[in-house]
Parts: structure tokens; C-alpha cells; sequence
């Protein structure tokens, strides 16, 4: 065991891990993210928190561990390098570890030009290739990066994210490769939608043999409607949702379509399992954490594992 | 180059408000070459600061002076013999030039006239863009000749991030992605392999992070 994490142990058992997300709220009021907790416990095996995502200030992705912590759920902290330089990075990961945070995602984070802070600096002094080395070394040398020694190395089950389907697609498996070759234990990927294209992707990753070394996580997002899916679509980068997919939801009445992306998300889920090489599933129900038990039970993941 | 920008003429005039003797100051080096602090430059704005100043019943007198450059002592010391004659001078050189003259004549108030804004290229006629932040430490024999440092917008060393989409950075679609340019290029040169390689963390002690900089040359003192 590398850090001991639950989420860790699910997936060395051979279990078909779950995670969710949680985004912290925009405030001091701890009370949102208890409500969250309420529908991720024993549903998942641990919980991402974001880490002030779309460059938006939110509650630190720290505190919202332990707010999940607390409401016995295992949390995953998000770690972007938009914000700190290595030193405020390493400083947290020591922190982080020291209340029993266990797992880690290194990103680089939107840049802030998305956010209500677009004046602000841009650090980037490392990036998530980088923070997810720095991590490893932390743990694994118990070692600073100027080699001097670490009292009591924090323990992390450390990932990070891919997107199968951003440009340019040509590089995306090389792109996994250099995040495995860097230490990643687990990565989570983008949602899927295109899952013709995630499975050519997931081919292409089995023949470096890339699922050996690491365990992948499916991104699932639920829609909650067709105009979700059509904004999502034209907005996000890198989120590639094919038309069929918009015409299914959009088939369906106005007030049927939430439960639609729901069936949608579980049809997904099952399809995702077969795929060899996925090892687990990443439910991203944005603002809907109320729907992770309805999915994660209809998609056959209930009860979760006790390792 | 040194790109540079020219400042709104209302800022200027806020500026020189109080003064109504002066100096406009050009350069003959890059801010030449993008067309913001030449002397031809130097007359558009002196005349814009006559015109406006005669309008608000407060006329001023400006010299209007081009060096050959801002950044050598022996261009500045020219202006040594009748700088003192004037009550300020507004110097549309980079913020190089603009401070080059304010450490040589510490007495006379220096306005900047033009906003500097990055060492880059000329894209076409009117059109110029960032290609360098000198980090101090170049490592573009590594990235296909294309500088992740200045053209990735998060500086990343190993991109491109989830959200570069058909060539543009997440950003801003008129902004190309840099990782993209690069890969692009190591794809044209055959050296893809060169984007599968770890790259340490960068040590930005040679760039200002590190503090104000200094070239030593002792070869040449
Ligand atoms: S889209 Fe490209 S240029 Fe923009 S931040 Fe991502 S990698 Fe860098």
C-alpha cells in the first residue's frame, strides 16, 4: 500500500471503484457540503473535492475534505497549480496528509481567465505532470526536492486527469503515458459521452499495455437536460458530445429529460465496465450529488466494498 | 523586439498636467521598428498634447528629441546640456528607456508615454505577438524552436492541457495553442519522441523570479 486509502484498497482488491465530486461552496457556511456528503456516503469509496474550479473562489478543496471527512465519506483532494508555486503546494500536501487526506489529483486548473479573478497572477510554477512527481517523491524518497529529508512523508494515492478527447488526439496516449511513466496511480477522465471514440482510445492505451500501470476511472456526467448537453457541447473545451447523444435526450418532453440523461448515465456506466482496461468509474453529477445514489445503485456498483 | 503600445492620450495629458514646459522623448530601436516611440511618433504626440493643452486654454512648449537609443548611457548624456531647461519628460521608449533616463537625470520628472508590452515579432503589418519572457534559461532546442514558457497561456511544461480545441488555447480562440504549435513542429521535424520525455521542474531563479537581473561579461570590461 502506498498511502492506505480507501480508494486504494478497493482498487488493489480487484473491486470496480467509485468516485464522485463535491465543489465546495462559495462561502464559510460548512452547511452545503455536509448536504453533499448526505448523498455520496457509502455510495462511492472516496469523493473528489475541486480545488476552485473555472477559476471561481470557492471553499479551499482542504477544508472541504475534512467537511466531508467528518461526515464519514473518504475525500480526494484536488490540487490545481494555477494558484501556489511549489512551496505552498508541497506545504499543503504535508498539511493535507496530516489530517488524513490520502488521496490526490494534480491538475493545472482553468486558467483564471474563466474566473471573477481574471486580474490575478498566473503561477504555473509547476505543472500537474510535475506536482504528481513532486508528490511521489514526497512519499516514496520522503525527500525534498533539494534532497533534504521529509520527517514523516505524507502518504497520497496520487492521480491525475486526462482527456481522451481533446486535440491534439494523436498525442492523447502519449499524453497518458507521460502521466503514468510520472507515477500516477489513477487517472480520472473527462466525462465520456463519445464512448466509440473512448473505446478506440482505450485500444490504443491497451497496446502500450498503459492499463496495466495505472488505474483508469471513466468519467460519467449525468445531463440534466438537452440544453445542458447543447451548452455543454459549444462551451467546454474539450468536452466532445456527439449529436445522436443530443437527440436521444432531446427526444424526450422537457420534464422527462432529466430522468432521460439519468438512464443515459447508467447505460453509460454499463458499457463502461466491459471496456478491459477501465477499472472504475468517476460520477461527476455537477450540482446534482443528489443523483449519485440512483445512478450508482441502477448501475449495479451498490453496496460498496469494505476492504 | 520590445513591443510597445501608446498610452491614451488622456492618460498623457492627466500626466503632464501640472507642467507646461517639456520634453517628448523618442527612441530610434524597437520601439521604432513597432511603430510606438519613433520620431515620427514623438511628433504625433507632441502635436496631440499641443493641440489638447492650446483647447483647454493651458498651451505647452515641448522639444521634441529622438535618441538613438534610451538604453545606452552615451545616447542619454545628449540630453544632459538642456535637460534641466524643462520641467518634465515624457519618454515613449520601452520601460527600459523610460528608467534609463530618470536614474541619469535625477531631477527631472520622467512620464511614460507608451505601455510596454512584450519582447515579440512582427505578424504583419500592425500585428505583433509575445514570443519570449526571457526565464534566463532557453530551452527551445527541447520544443521545437516554440517557447511553452510564453505560448502556452499556463506555462506548461508538459501540454497540451484538457483544453486546447482545434488549435486554439482554452483562453481565447484567437489564441493558438501553444502546445499545439509544438507539436505540430516536432511532428513536421520528426522529433515527436522529444514530447514523451519527463521534464524536471524548472528553475526560474534565472528568470526575474530570481530577482533583478545581471549580465556580467568579463571578456569585455
Ligand atoms: S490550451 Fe494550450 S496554450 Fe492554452 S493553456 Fe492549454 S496547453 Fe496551454
Amino acid at each position: 500500500m502506498k498511502a492506505g486509502s480507501n480508494l486504494e484498497k478497493v482498487l488493489a482488491a480487484g473491486h470496480f471503484a467509485v468516485t464522485a465530486e463535491c465543489g465546495p461552496p462559495r462561502g464559510a457556511d460548512p452547511e452545503p457540503m455536509r448536504k453533499k456528503s448526505v448523498h455520496v456516503k457509502d455510495n462511492v469509496d472516496a469523493c473528489n473535492v475541486t480545488d476552485n474550479q473555472t477559476s471561481v473562489v470557492r471553499m479551499s478543496s482542504i477544508a472541504g475534505c475534512l467537511h466531508l471527512q467528518a461526515a464519514g465519506v473518504e475525500p480526494l483532494m484536488q490540487m490545481v497549480t494555477r494558484d501556489r508555486n511549489r512551496i505552498a503546494l508541497q506545504s499543503d500536501l504535508l498539511g493535507a496528509s496530516s489530517l488524513g487526506i490520502h488521496n490526490l489529483l494534480c491538475l493545472s486548473g482553468d486558467h483564471q481567465a474563466f474566473g471573477d479573478d481574471s486580474q490575478a497572477k498566473n503561477v504555473h510554477d509547476i505543472d500537474s505532470i510535475q506536482l504528481l512527481q513532486l508528490a511521489k517523491m514526497l512519499r516514496d524518497d520522503g525527500k525534498f526536492p533539494s534532497g533534504k529529508e521529509v520527517k514523516g512523508p505524507p502518504k497520497f494515492f496520487i492521480g491525475c486527469a486526462a482527456n481522451p478527447f481533446a486535440d491534439p488526439y494523436e498525442i492523447r496516449v502519449s499524453r497518458l503515458a507521460l502521466k503514468v511513466a510520472a507515477g500516477a496511480d489513477f487517472i480520472q477522465t473527462q466525462c465520456i459521452y463519445n464512448l466509440e471514440k473512448f473505446e478506440r482510445y482505450m485500444q490504443d492505451v491497451r497496446n502500450r499495455g498503459l492499463h496495466e500501470q495505472t488505474a483508469i476511472l471513466a468519467g460519467v456526467t449525468p445531463l440534466k437536460s438537452a440544453g445542458m448537453a447543447k451548452f455543454m457541447k459549444k462551451n467546454v473545451a474539450g468536452m466532445d458530445i456527439p449529436d445522436e447523444v443530443i437527440k436521444r435526450i432531446a427526444a424526450v418532453p422537457k420534464e422527462e429529460q432529466a430522468q432521460k440523461g439519468i438512464d443515459m448515465a447508467v447505460e453509460a456506466i454499463l458499457r463502461l465496465r466491459q471496456v478491459e482496461g477501465v477499472r472504475g468509474v468517476h460520477i461527476m453529477a455537477i450540482e446534482w450529488e443528489r443523483k449519485v445514489p440512483e445512478i450508482a445503485k441502477k448501475s449495479g456498483l451498490l453496496p460498496r466494498p469494505q476492504v | 523586439m520590445i513591443v510597445g503600445n501608446a498610452k491614451p492620450i488622456e492618460e498623457v495629458l492627466s500626466m503632464i498636467e501640472p507642467f507646461d514646459k517639456l520634453i517628448v522623448a523618442g527612441c530610434n530601436g524597437c520601439v521604432t521598428v513597432c511603430r510606438a516611440g519613433g520620431e515620427k511618433e514623438v511628433q504625433i504626440l507632441a502635436s496631440a498634447l499641443r493641440l489638447a493643452r492650446e483647447a483647454q486654454g493651458r498651451p505647452v512648449e515641448i522639444r521634441e528629441v529622438t535618441l538613438e537609443r534610451q538604453c545606452d548611457p552615451e545616447y542619454v548624456e545628449l540630453m544632459r546640456p538642456y535637460v534641466g531647461d524643462y520641467q518634465a519628460v515624457v519618454s515613449i521608449a520601452c520601460g527600459a528607456g523610460v528608467q534609463f533616463l530618470a536614474e541619469h537625470f535625477s531631477k527631472t520628472p520622467l512620464l511614460p508615454g507608451i505601455n510596454t508590452g512584450f519582447i515579440g515579432v512582427t505578424e504583419k503589418q500592425g500585428e505583433w505577438s509575445e514570443r519570449c519572457q526571457a526565464c534566463g534559461d532557453c530551452v527551445l532546442h527541447l520544443t521545437g524552436g516554440i517557447c511553452p514558457v510564453t505560448r502556452c497561456s499556463k506555462s506548461l511544461f508538459h501540454g497540451p492541457c484538457g483544453g486546447s480545441v482545434e488549435g486554439h488555447c482554452e483562453i481565447d480562440k484567437e489564441v493558438p495553442c501553444g502546445w499545439q504549435l509544438i507539436i505540430d513542429r516536432l511532428k513536421a521535424l520528426g522529433r515527436l519522441d522529444l514530447y514523451e520525455k519527463l521534464r524536471p521542474m524548472k528553475s526560474w531563479k534565472t528568470s526575474r523570479d530570481g530577482g533583478p537581473r545581471r549580465i556580467v561579461r568579463e571578456d569585455l570590461i
